[in-house]
């Protein structure tokens, strides 16, 4: 849209921060019973210091008071805490709108039909590859059976157009085509997301990213397929030409955050790092005052130096990227992202003396006290599809 | 971030075909409005598009259109002249992706 009459460029305005955000992730709870390689939390055990379900509902009325259209619920797997249909219900009831991202494994036909019944609320099932074989290497054993189940089960009930959310991996890549066909099949829309180096990503990045060639090979597919939603995740490559629908830029602390299980308020899903902790709901004033007032949220808003990226035509396409992608590969903030499709961040990686450790995180934990690996096979009770 | 933006442009092709400026209109029941310092978001709980208000006399139109009998008077009222036109396609995109209708 344009109204032809903003004082400055929407992006510039957005940049500086506004008064809520557009996009509020949530994640009701590191409890999760997938280990995707992946996971951009490394969900796994529940956090014993979880919000309750009264401080859950607080959370939405914060929601409400700042007009806050929708929320984006995940984890974790959501459908694990035991009020989630409470808090959906109680959010939705109050025009919050909903839009959840589930593995599937737990969206039976009697959930399918509880959810098919609420209104604004938006679902998100995701798979990591069009096969079995593809998904499961990323998710776990019987996780493509299981979601495809719940995919069934939601056209079953008549839920209406759901999505199917992907993270684009070397492996999917040149499934593109046979995602899309699975997603015509159910009338659903199709999202693709970007793949970052967070959580358990850390360490499996530098096998599932795609190749420079993949990533141009993406780009001209979602310039064919504008009604591909992408979350705004891709804009590193719209330095390739054409952009990408989309704002096209880093949202981080400005129009975008992560409330995490535990209340804590991270400028975006994809950094859940000391160092982008902005505040919990839990403090006085509770979200609102972190949103409005965190140093880190304020600093965020200020114009930021394009560094090494400065000089490069193409910096008012891509911004330099994604901030978390920089950051969990051990790179400069103002330099190049790891994906730079000029190249600049593969320079930057090779030149770098060591890359960041992985953080523990939720991980689930063997009884010697190291991180069990992953993929952990998982036993679904009715895999079987009708 | 925002999955707006397939429904914006779906929108701004649309925007081109007439905008019923001689009839009544008012934001979408279902659409609410949040004030920004730019404008406003608008978001339609129905086909959950976010759409940007990009100057705050377009929010002021949008949100006087339910007191005017029609579009046009709404704008003479509302938009200081030599701005009209703009405001006027404005409003055509905003009918195009539903934020507005005729009531």
């Amino acid at each position: 849209m344009s109204a032809d009459t903003a004082p400055l460029p929407l992006k510039e305005q957005f940049s500086r921060g506004l008064d809520a955000p557009i996009c509020l992730t949530w994640e009701l709870t590191y409890a999760c019973n997938l280990a995707c390689v992946h996971c951009l939390s490394s969900s796994g055990r529940r956090d014993p210091n979880e919000l309750t379900p009264a401080e859950a509902r607080g959370i939405v009325d914060a929601m409400v008071d700042m007009k806050v259209f929708y929320v984006n619920i995940g984890g974790g797997e959501p459908m694990l805490r035991p009020d989630f249909f409470d808090l959906v219900s109680y959010a939705v009831d109050r025009q919050v709108g909903v839009k959840f991202s589930t593995n599937g494994t737990r969206l039976n036909a009697e959930r399918a039909r509880q959810l098919a019944a609420l209104d604004y609320l938006d679902v998100q099932i995701s798979i990591d590859g069009a096969t079995a074989a593809s998904n499961d290497a990323v998710r776990g054993e019987g996780s493509f059976a299981a979601a495809r189940a719940a995919m069934d089960n939601l056209a079953a009930a008549d839920f209406g157009q759901f999505k199917i959310s992907v993270v684009i991996t070397r492996q999917n890549v040149e499934e593109l085509d046979a995602l899309a066909a699975i997603a015509d099949s159910y009338g659903a829309q199709l999202r693709l997301t970007r793949l970052r180096p967070s959580g358990r990503a850390v360490d499996t990045w530098d096998a599932l990213h795609p190749t420079a060639e993949q990533q141009r090979t993406l780009y001209h597919w979602l310039i064919e397929r504008p009604g591909v939603l992408t979350g705004d995740s891709f804009f590193h490559l719209s330095a390739l030409g054409q952009p990408l629908d989309g704002l096209n830029l880093c949202g981080a602390g400005r129009v975008v955050c992560l409330i995490d299980p535990v209340g804590d308020v991270y400028a975006c899903p994809f950094v859940i790092d000391s160092q982008f902790l902005a505040g919990n709901v839990r403090d006085p004033g509770g979200f609102p005052a972190v949103w409005r007032e965190s140093a880190l949220f304020t600093s965020l808003r200020e114009p930021q130096s394009a560094g090494a990226c400065a000089s490069c035509g193409s910096f008012d396409a891509c911004q330099g990227g994604c901030m978390a992608a920089k950051f969990f590969t051990g790179l400069p903030l103002d330099g190049p992202d790891p994906e730079c499709v000029h190249g600049h961040g593969e320079t930057a990686l090779a030149a770098l003396a060591e890359r960041p450790q992985s953080a523990l995180g939720h991980s689930k934990i063997g009884r010697d006290g190291t991180p069990i690996p992953v993929p952990t096979p998982v036993r679904f009770r009715s895999p079987a599809r009708t | 971030m925002t999955e707006a933006q397939p429904a914006a442009a779906a929108a701004a092709a649309a925007a081109s075909s007439a905008f019923a400026v001689e009839q009544a209109w008012q934001l979408n029941p279902q659409v609410a409005l949040r004030d920004e310092s730019f404008g406003a978001l608008a978001y339609h709980y129905g086909n959950r598009r976010l759409v940007f208000l990009k100057s705050r006399t377009l929010v002021a139109l949008v949100s006087s259109l339910q007191d005017y009998p029609s579009a046009a008077e709404a704008i003479a009222a509302v938009v200081p002249e030599g701005q009209q036109d703009s405001y006027r396609r404005a409003l055509a995109r905003l009918a195009a992706s539903e934020v507005i209708g005729v009531r």
